[in-house]
């Protein structure tokens, strides 16, 4: 398995037009221009971040996972990757990745699927899936809106046989990954509450978003 | 919480999920039946409601009652036919690719394993599979694709064919999300690139599916974007018809731990009928 890594770029966070820390657990959303840098440190590391995107001024366009893996032939996501709309149209390339691995297959947790998946115990816990749908009603979004999203940071190996589960994460503490951005989109992140799989070790942590203007690069 | 607190409930968080994720690894695949032989499972024809063939390139929509069934016999051998599913009485709940793959701890979806929505609960079954390739992570075609592929982004596809497919309900491009293709044997190579396995799928295979829970559906009959050889979508045969009710030992519904999970969170919704 080949894990592609690029090094770390030379951005000053002092510099930063938007830095913010998401607390463990929490939702986050924010408007990123094109052309802006985007990137998400995972702070103390095995954190997975998921996260969805919208074309700003017409939300009916969004990631597309399938259209991401479709066009790159590939089922991760790491430094090269375009992050593809279901337009077709580019929203951000990856253009740094000191993890290396970032997963779009798995999607995100639910209230719901978390009864299928660990027991009907689990049914009331904090799930990603309530963090999109909090985050995306305030830009007049609803559930219909969430759609199989990346997760990055989050290690799903798939084996030729197609069998499939989450692992333990590869980022370290400080890991990141930088997008730019080809056209206006919403970010929209849940800092994966999840407390059943290995994903975030069991144990969520924060992350932090920075957003630099392209001229910083 | 104390940090030996902490590690101890971490350690016991992670002993319960590899406990799952060996149930689903290693238990369940040995828990499901065998495909269905190309010659088995023969229709019941005074039972049939429906029977449609959809040409080849061309989009088709049905609503399954709670029970009944929908065979699709891939009659000329073409390489995918994508399917995409909302539940009639709610059409904010679909299906949902990332759960049905992850709830079962595969992407190899053959007869056995069921359709998950974003809810928990389970969309159809998969009672029925002469073949045992299907695709959940690539899903369909779309123009990009056509014209990397073919050359030619005017050639049907997939993309445009759910959203014509949904637009015959009333619905629109926010109501899709990834699609199930079925007759698409893709796998992910040890590099993370896809492969096509050759030689699986034969003219005369079906898939059938049982609906869960009263259904919307829609249909592309275009080619997978990795499928081989040239652009040349056949026609197939869609035909809806009413089985048998699933018995208390139903394979579908008992195979697997999920499974059982899903239909406790499904059943609910038809308990008065």
């Amino acid at each position: 398995m080949t894990f592609i890594c690029t090094p770390t770029e030379n951005l000053d966070p002092a510099k930063a037009v938007h830095d913010f820390t998401i607390a463990a657990t929490r939702p986050w959303s924010h408007v990123i221009k094109r052309g802006q840098i985007f990137r998400i440190v995972d702070v103390e590391g095995c954190q997975a971040v998921d996260t969805l995107f919208y074309r700003a001024g017409d939300f009916s366009e969004r990631y597309s996972a399938q259209d991401t893996l479709l066009a790159q032939g590939s089922a991760y996501v790491t430094t090269g990757t375009r992050l593809l709309s279901n337009e077709g149209n580019v929203m951000l390339t990856v253009v740094a990745d000191s993890c290396g691995r970032h997963d779009t297959s798995a999607g995100a947790c639910s209230c719901e699927a978390n009864t299928v998946r660990f027991g009907h115990h689990t049914r009331y816990m904090h799930a990603c899936r309530e963090n999109f749908v909090v985050e995306v009603t305030k830009w007049g979004m609803t559930k219909r809106d969430v759609v199989p999203n990346i997760n990055f940071f989050m290690n799903v190996p798939i084996d030729p046989d197609g069998r499939l589960a989450i692992v333990d994460g590869i980022s370290a503490p400080g890991a990141h990954v930088d997008m730019v951005a080809e056209m206006d989109v919403l970010a929209v992140i849940s800092n994966c509450p999840q407390v059943n799989n290995p994903c975030n070790g069991f144990d969520p942590t924060p992350v932090r978003v920075l957003i630099w203007d392209g001229e910083a690069a | 919480m104390t940090t030996t607190d902490k590690a101890a409930r971490i350690e016991a968080l992670r002993q319960r999920y590899l406990e799952l994720k060996a149930a689903g690894d290693d238990l369940a695949p040995k828990a499901l039946p065998p495909l269905t032989a190309r010659d088995g499972a023969p229709l019941t024809s005074n039972l049939v409601r429906q029977r449609e063939e959809i040409p080849g390139g061309w989009y088709w929509t049905a609503r399954l009652a709670r029970g009944e069934r929908l065979r699709l016999v891939n009659t000329q051998a073409t390489p995918g036919v994508a399917v995409f599913l909302w539940n009639a009485a709610d059409t904010s709940e679909r299906y949902n690719s990332a759960d049905t793959m992850k709830l079962q701890w595969t992407a190899a979806l053959p007869r056995g394993r069921v359709l998950f929505s974003d809810m928990g609960r389970v969309l159809a079954s998969v009672v029925e599979d002469t073949v045992g390739a299907h695709d959940s992570v690539v899903g369909g075609s779309t123009p990009a694709s056509n014209l990397r592929r073919y050359g030619d982004a005017a050639l049907r596809n997939t993309q445009e064919n759910m959203r014509l497919a949904a637009s015959k309900f009333g619905l629109g491009k926010r109501d899709l999300a990834p699609v199930i293709s079925f007759f698409s044997p893709v796998y992910v190579k040890e590099d993370g690139s896809f492969g096509w396995r050759d030689d699986v799928l034969a003219a005369g295979d079906f898939v059938e599916l049982r609906a869960e829970m009263d259904l919307l559906v829609a249909i592309s009959n275009c080619p997978h974007p990795f499928s081989p050889g040239a652009y040349a979508p056949q026609a197939i045969e869609a035909v809806i018809w009413q089985g048998p009710s699933p018995a208390g030992d139903d394979i579908c519904r008992t195979a697997t731990a999920e499974a059982v999970r899903g239909f406790e969170n499904t059943d609910p919704l038809f308990a008065g009928r």
